[in-house]
């Protein structure tokens, strides 16, 4: 195995580049180095003006998205040797403003992930002590509610990087969590911004959302499941009396 | 000043999945194309026999090549949309497996009760 | 405050439709389509299709199979024009082409079986 590999690291700095350039780096290529531990080594050996977002490097705080080699990919759980003998080509997520280097604007994420209402939405008074529920009830939903906020499922998203005002993966499976938590009351509330054209109907289940996503989310099956729960209530709406529903 | 990279139009031939998914979309051409056929197999059928013989005729050469393609892509969209149903449709206490070998056991015995009604 | 968006229904049409043909058309448009025309197949009898064909279950279940099939061509098209040509911008000239046109293709469906 060759000791180092080439890591083509895409740059971009306001004012100085019109748009991003690459740029070349030679790391040493370590069997349990990450994608990851290559930037850190170019910022803290060879060139400390490289920008880019990380943190637990375990994969659990969702930060460290990039696209590596064209892919969505977490960099701190993808191994620098699944692409030797290299170059490896590292460029910021996809379908997101670029702010610096591999560091992308979130904002649009971050404003849409409330828009869901992604907490427990109930009428009653709450419980002395907590709600309770039973492990089949967990399990209904607990696939959707393992989500980081990579934004991985966005940036392999080819609807939301044509109509960016797409609500998007995550968000939905994020309602979708709620909605099929049995502690839950709160569907009806969701239903308007699921339901609307930026909704579930602007999906076209491509499914590269799914496929992208490193916690087994599933958010294409999570929309698609939406769409036949509006279907069931839009066809009630229709074929029911104003009265009767 | 960000930077927001512009879309292709092409943007399904950037990667091996985008382009499986817009043949998997452009299938519902060919469905629309069996329709077709359909309809001028039915009228050549109630039209007698001769016009039955002459629709069979003229569907070998370019019709057949045609009728090849549309059957790939049908396949194509039958594959696609089996394998995704256990997504769509979660019965509860089936486990999605079920529910998937279920969809291509239909499959099968729709299949062989049509070519029956057909061939006998 | 709800906007009442035709959106599930035509969805639900699409699926059915999308259903429907996975189901039976990869089966009748290789019967009919290639084996038959290429002779790997003998040709079914006239009299035993045309018996088969003057079923009003027949007709019926054609019926069916043919509009389903029109409306899942139409909504997925429709999004095909949308996503892969970027033509979200004629989508008023599209929904009319799509749905119109499955609509049109029911009625002549509809003609052509009664007549049958
Ligand atoms: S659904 Fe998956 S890919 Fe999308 S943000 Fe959550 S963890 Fe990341
Ligand atoms: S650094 Fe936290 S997920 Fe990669």
């Amino acid at each position: 195995m060759a000791d180092t590999i080439t890591m083509q690291v895409a740059r971009y700095r306001p004012g100085q580049e019109a748009e991003p350039v690459f740029q070349s780096y030679d790391v040493p290529l370590r069997k349990e180095w990450a994608v990851l531990d290559g930037l850190n080594h170019i910022k803290d050996h060879v060139d400390g003006t490289l920008s880019y977002r990380w943190s637990c490097r375990m994969g659990i705080c969702g930060s460290c998205g990039m696209t590596v080699n064209g892919s969505p990919v977490l960099s701190c759980a993808t191994f620098l040797t699944d692409y030797a003998p290299g170059p490896v080509r590292v460029e910021p997520l996809r379908n997101f403003p670029v702010v610096r280097d591999l560091v992308v604007d979130i904002g649009d994420f971050m404003a849409k992930l409330p828009s869901v209402k992604p907490w427990l939405i109930r009428d009653d008074e709450p419980p002395e002590g907590e709600y309770l529920q039973t492990p089949d009830e967990l399990d209904d939903y607990k696939k959707f509610s393992m989500c980081i906020n990579c934004m991985l499922c966005y940036s392999a998203c080819p609807v939301y990087a044509l109509d960016p005002a797409f609500v998007g993966p995550a968000a939905i499976a994020l309602a979708q969590r709620y909605n099929l938590d049995s502690r839950d009351e709160g569907a009806a509330d969701r239903r308007d911004v699921l339901s609307s054209a930026e909704g579930v109907w602007a999906c076209t289940f491509v499914g590269e959302c799914s496929t992208a996503c490193p916690k087994g989310v599933d958010p294409a099956g999570a929309i698609q499941r939406y769409k036949l729960t509006a279907a069931t209530h839009a066809l009630k709406d229709f074929l029911l009396p104003r009265g009767a529903r | 000043m960000t930077y927001v990279k512009p879309i292709s139009t092409l943007w399904w031939l950037r990667r091996p999945s985008y382009f499986l998914f817009a043949l998997r979309e452009l299938s519902s051409v060919f469905v629309a194309w069996f329709v077709v056929y359909l309809l001028m197999l039915v009228s050549a059928i109630s039209a007698g026999p001769e016009a039955y013989h002459r629709f069979l005729d003229w569907s070998t050469g370019r019709v057949l090549v045609l009728n090849v393609v549309a059957l790939l892509f049908v396949l194509l969209h039958a594959v696609t949309w089996f394998n995704l149903a256990p997504r769509a449709m979660v019965v509860p206490h089936v486990p999605p497996v079920v529910v998937l070998v279920l969809h291509y056991l239909l499959w099968l015995g729709l299949s062989a009760a049509l070519a029956w009604v057909v061939l006998r | 405050m709800r906007r009442r968006s035709p959106e599930p229904l035509v969805w639900l049409l699409f699926s059915a439709g999308g259903m429907a043909a996975a189901l039976s058309v990869p089966v009748l448009l290789f019967l009919f389509g290639v084996a038959i025309p290429l002779g790997w197949l003998p040709r079914p009898d006239h009299a035993h299709l045309l018996t088969v064909l003057r079923s009003p279950i027949t007709k019926l279940v054609l019926f069916g199979l043919c509009v389903l099939a029109l409306f899942h061509w139409a909504h997925r098209f429709r999004y095909t024009l949308y996503d892969g040509l970027r033509l979200k911008k004629l989508s008023g000239l599209i929904i009319v082409f799509c749905y119109g046109g499955a609509l049109a293709g029911s009625a002549v469906a509809g003609y052509v079986l009664l007549r049958a």
